[in-house]
Order: structure tokens, then C-alpha cells, then sequence
């Protein structure tokens, strides 16, 4: 025993000195493991606000028939609960895409926001059928699909794409957001593959689920 | 009974507390019409606790029947009308009460030593109430309630790194839907509110520690008589209790006024878009949060780039934190402030108010071009208020309330 814990005798009874290192070692040790034990229980309370094994479920793959989605039309199916935009463009909008570049901020799809079939120049595995999750990339809300060319609103240089009426941001037929509007990257094409010509699966592709 | 409340008393401190902080308790003689709003918050307080617990029992907190349970509560359950307006004229109100709680705070350096901790109490349950009110809006599940939610979670998104994770932890789906509703109720009906009591309770017991400043800035403790009595106040209890009985009255007669003529208010207390059920697949052609989030959402659209627009809409609410150390200046009251002072108030106060009103706008060219130039009038007067502060030709303080 260290010297601090020499005892006092007093009156034929002993009183134990006041081991300072005694005691700031034990507060200190109660300190720890209490501590440790706060931490640990706060895992579960924590876990508890992730998506659920059932929203996890709910989450699975979706079974397109695009068989009815004529050219130039576009239809809005839902997975995990996000609206999953399917477009069937025109072979004049598709060569259209090429001549925006200059007034893109990622016009080569550089930004991970897609799987690599679909970085490419119309970003998607075929030219005609363009998917994208239907959520602008700045604050989440759903943009509006115009087809439309140079409408009022728009302005003269519209050529048809997608308008986010939240915050005013502008992505074209491929997803791809222009520069000078708050959305910070391209719309996110999701993992998907073709059963055949008319089935579209959304949310998985032959590499897997997203 | 007297008996009875002198064995009370024994095992309870009712006569300590009652003399501590109501009939013992000195506040100065000088209050005027800005000093209302602290019990009016209190009152607000009260009357959406009450409404709020009534709701609960017709409200459900699910997607599917969020929307129908409120419609029901409108129109089948007896005076389910009354209690619903009560809470929703009561969200409003209380923001009106708390921003001239705080222009008052800011007019009469409220703030300043030895208020430090008060003023922090202050912002925290304004950044509190700030949340209960955003939860609260997300209940009725409407359209607007719905992507107001989505885009506020989304702010969380643009933290780098963490963003998309804290989003997704936030929502507890990968948009906001049946978890998120559920989580927020929680948060709306138990966690906040009790968090905004034991707020209050540290603001009240705060403040009763160093006392009341006054439209003068003049600390009444600085003399006292002989029995330790400030000079130059006056009992809280009755004076100030019968005081502020008269300006709760005033406020309900307006109150009132509101619930059973314009619960809406045109769009502003209850927007319109909210009358159609959330739908997840479309957005409402122009969206814009409730009136008293307007300033910060304005500042929000101002910065062209996601992360730093968030940081800017933080950064305006995270500055009022540090006033009390901006403000260099030991004297209070505007009263006896320079020129330059009043007018940056001015200034502030005027910027507050405009880009209130443009964060209900859409965001249009010449509208962007003013919520930059009033983001930056904003920010300005926090920092001008640094640099003049230091050296600024003040009047001379009066020893004693005068007037």
C-alpha cells in the first residue's frame, strides 16, 4: 500500500486516511464502464429509427410492362416508394442530347448517379428507354417531365426535360442538369434490366440488387 | 384548510417558491407593451399543450389515415373544428409572440451580461420550437405537409459524407412515408414538448437568478433600500401578474379573432395544397413552407450551391447564438445607443421581413437577386454590430429609472 493510506489511530478505533489515488482511480473506472454501458445501450435506441426489415422487404424489385408506352410518352412507376421515371424518347430527341452538352455540368455522366451501362451519352442501357428516379438531386422533390419545345415559361432554348418546380432546377431528356440551377448533380438512374422487349425490372440488375 | 396548507408547507416548499418567484420576487417598475410577450409565450404554450392532447385522441399517425383522421376531426367529431384551429392559429401565434419576445430582447440588449444564459436558453427553445413546429406540420399529411418534409429531410442530405445515411436514418425509409410520420408524432407529442419544458424551466429559473432587464437597461439591483429591496422595483406578484392578465386577454380577444374568422389566413397560417392528401409521386407546382420558416428558406434559395445554401440557412440561426459576444457595447438600451445602432436594427429587422416575405415567392430572377442582397444585409448587421459596438458614441446611462 502506497503511503497516502496510512491509518489514523484515534480513541483505540482506526480511521482509514482518505486515499485520494484510491478514489479518483474508482471514480474514474465508474466513469468508463458507466459510460461504455450508456453507449452500448444507446445502439438499439439508435438502430431503432433505420428502415425496418419490412420497408427493407418493400424495397425489392419492381416488374415493368412498357409494352404501352408510346414514343415521347413517359409513366411513373412506384419503387420503395420513390417515383421511378420511365420515358420512351423519340430518335430526334435522342440525337438531340449531343448538341446540350456545352450548357451541362456533367454532360459525360462523371458523377456516380448511375451504373456503369448507363454512363454513356444518353445514359441508359438502350437509346429510346430512359429510367431515372423521379427525385431532383437538389432537395427532393419530384420534377416535372416537359416535353414540350421553348414553351413561355421555360424559355426559347428548352428542348424538352425534366423541371423541378421546388427550386427551379432543369435536367434535360437524359436526366442531365444544366448548369446555373441548385441541383448538383444528375438525376439517378437505378439498377435495372430488361426481361425482354416490353418488361423493364426496376431496382435489380444481372449484378444484383440495388 | 389553513392547517392543512401549513402541513403542506412543512413537507413542501410552496410559501418558498411562491415568495422566490412571484410576490418576493422584484421586477422593474418601467415594463411597457414589449414586455407582454414572455407570459403571452407562456399562455400559447399552455393552449397547445391543451388543444394537442385533445387532437391525440381522433388523431391517427399512419399514411394511410393521417389525412381522413383530420378531416374527421373537422367535420364529425363535436367541436373537433375548434380544437384543430386552436392548434394550428396556436403554431402561428406562438412564432409571432416569440420573434417580438426577441426583437424586444434585441432592442433593449436583453442579451447582454449577466443575460447570457437566458438569451441561450431562449434560442434553444426557439430552435426546439422551430422542430415541434416542423414535425407537427408533417401530421395532417397533405401535399404540403408532405414535401415540406422531403425537402427539409433532404437538407440533412447535403452534409458531406454522412448526408444520404443521416437522411435515410431521419426518414426510416427512402423517402419520407409511414415510419416517418409515425417517428415524428412521437417526436411532435412526447420528446419535444418535454424538452421545451425543461427549457422553459431553465429560462424562467435563469432569469429569476440575475432579473429582469428593462426598456432603461438599468440594473434595479444596483440599489437597494435596507431591507435589500431593489429601489426601483416593484413585487412580480401582484403587480405584474394583474399586468399580464390584461395583455393575455388582449391576446385572446385577437386570437379569437383569428381561430373563428381566418384560421387560414389566406394561405399562411394553413397553405392551400395542404387540403389534398400527400401524394408521393407528385409534387405541388409551387411549394413554400409556413410563414415563419420564410427568412431562413429564402436564405436557402439565395446561395446557388446545395451544401453552402445549408450551411447559410444554419449560420443565420447559429449567429443569433453568439450576440450577446458580437455585441461589444456594455450599454443596453437603445435608448441610449448611437445613430448607427438604431439604424442597423433597422436594417435587420427590415431584412428579416423581406426575405419573410420572398421565401413565399418562387425564386425567379429579380426575386434570387434580392434574397442575395438581403442574405448579406442579414449577416451584415451581425457583423457591423462587431465593429461598431467597440468604440460607439453612447448617450450616458441614468442611475435609476426615471421614467
Amino acid at each position: 500500500m502506497s503511503e497516502q493510506s496510512v491509518a489514523n489511530v484515534t480513541g483505540g478505533t482506526i480511521e482509514p486516511a482518505v486515499d485520494l489515488r484510491r478514489r479518483r482511480f474508482l471514480t474514474g473506472a465508474a466513469t468508463v464502464v458507466g459510460g461504455a454501458g450508456v453507449a452500448a445501450a444507446a445502439v438499439p435506441f439508435l438502430s431503432y429509427w433505420q428502415p425496418s426489415a419490412g420497408t427493407r422487404a418493400a424495397g425489392a424489385p419492381v416488374d415493368v410492362d412498357i409494352g404501352k408506352l408510346a414514343e415521347g410518352q413517359m409513366m411513373t412507376v412506384e419503387w420503395r416508394g420513390m417515383p421511378i421515371y420511365i420515358l420512351r424518347r423519340t430518335k430526334a430527341s435522342v440525337d438531340e442530347l449531343a448538341t446540350l452538352d456545352a450548357g451541362l455540368r456533367d454532360p459525360n455522366s462523371q458523377v456516380e448517379q448511375q451504373p456503369e451501362y448507363a454512363q454513356n451519352a444518353y445514359r441508359a442501357r438502350t437509346p429510346e428507354i430512359f429510367v431515372a428516379v423521379g427525385i431532383c438531386t437538389h432537395l427532393g422533390c419530384a420534377p416535372t417531365f416537359r416535353p414540350d419545345v421553348a414553351p413561355a415559361d421555360l424559355g426559347a432554348d428548352w428542348k424538352g426535360g425534366f423541371f423541378c418546380p421546388c427550386h427551379g432546377s432543369r435536367f434535360d431528356l437524359a436526366g442531365r442538369v444544366f448548369k446555373s440551377v441548385p441541383a448538383p448533380t444528375n438525376l439517378l438512374v437505378p439498377r435495372y434490366a430488361f426481361m425482354n422487349e416490353s418488361r423493364l425490372l426496376i431496382g435489380k440488375d444481372e449484378k444484383g440488387e440495388a | 384548510m389553513n392547517k392543512l396548507f401549513q402541513w403542506v408547507d412543512a413537507r413542501l416548499p410552496i410559501s418558498h417558491f411562491w415568495n422566490a418567484h412571484l410576490s418576493g420576487y422584484y421586477v422593474p417598475k418601467n415594463f411597457n407593451l414589449w414586455y407582454f410577450f414572455g407570459s403571452l409565450a407562456l399562455t400559447v404554450f399552455v393552449i397547445q399543450i391543451v388543444s394537442g392532447i385533445w387532437l391525440t385522441m381522433n388523431y391517427k399517425p399512419s399514411a394511410a389515415e393521417a389525412f381522413a383522421s383530420v378531416e374527421y376531426i373537422m367535420r364529425d367529431v363535436e367541436w373537433g373544428w375548434l380544437i384543430r384551429y386552436m392548434h394550428s392559429t396556436g403554431a402561428s401565434a406562438f412564432f409571432v409572440v416569440i420573434y417580438l419576445h426577441m426583437l424586444r430582447g434585441l432592442m433593449y440588449g436583453s442579451y447582454k451580461s449577466p443575460r447570457e444564459l437566458i438569451w441561450i436558453f431562449g434560442m434553444l427553445i426557439y430552435v426546439v420550437l422551430m422542430a415541434e413546429a416542423f414535425m407537427g406540420y408533417l401530421l395532417p399529411w397533405g401535399q404540403m405537409s408532405y414535401w415540406g418534409a422531403q425537402v427539409i429531410i433532404s437538407l440533412f442530405g447535403a452534409i458531406p459524407f454522412i448526408g444520404p445515411d443521416l437522411a435515410l436514418w431521419v426518414r426510416g425509409d427512402f423517402v419520407v412515408g409511414d415510419a416517418t410520420l409515425n417517428r415524428f408524432f412521437a417526436l411532435h407529442v412526447i420528446a419535444l414538448p418535454l424538452i421545451l419544458l425543461f427549457l422553459i424551466g431553465g429560462h424562467i429559473m435563469a432569469l429569476h437568478e440575475v432579473g429582469s432587464n428593462n426598456p432603461e437597461g438599468i440594473e434595479i439591483k444596483k440599489h437597494k433600500d435596507a431591507n435589500g429591496i431593489p429601489l426601483d422595483g416593484v413585487p412580480f406578484h401582484p403587480y405584474f401578474t394583474v399586468k399580464d392578465l390584461v395583455g393575455v386577454t388582449l391576446f385572446l380577444f385577437f386570437f379569437a379573432i383569428v381561430v373563428f374568422y381566418i384560421p387560414e389566413m389566406g394561405g399562411y397560417f394553413l397553405e392551400k395544397p395542404n387540403f389534398i392528401p400527400a401524394n408521393p409521386m407528385q409534387t405541388p407546382e409551387h411549394i413554400a413552407p409556413v410563414w415563419y420558416f420564410t427568412p431562413f428558406y429564402a436564405i436557402l434559395r439565395a446561395v446557388p450551391d446545395k451544401f453552402l445554401g445549408v450551411v447559410a440557412m444554419g449560420g443565420a440561426i447559429f449567429v443569433l447564438f453568439l450576440l450577446p459576444w458580437l455585441d461589444r457595447n456594455p450599454v443596453k438600451s437603445i435608448r441610449y445607443r448611437s445613430t448607427t445602432f438604431k439604424a442597423l436594427l433597422a436594417m435587420f429587422v427590415v431584412s428579416f421581413l423581406v426575405l419573410g416575405w420572398l421565401g413565399t415567392q418562387p425564386a425567379t430572377g429579380l426575386l434570387t437577386f434580392l434574397a442575395q442582397l438581403f442574405t448579406l444585409l442579414y449577416f451584415g448587421y451581425f457583423v457591423a454590430l462587431w465593429f461598431i459596438s467597440k468604440n460607439e458614441k453612447t448617450k450616458p446611462v441614468p442611475e435609476r429609472i426615471t421614467r
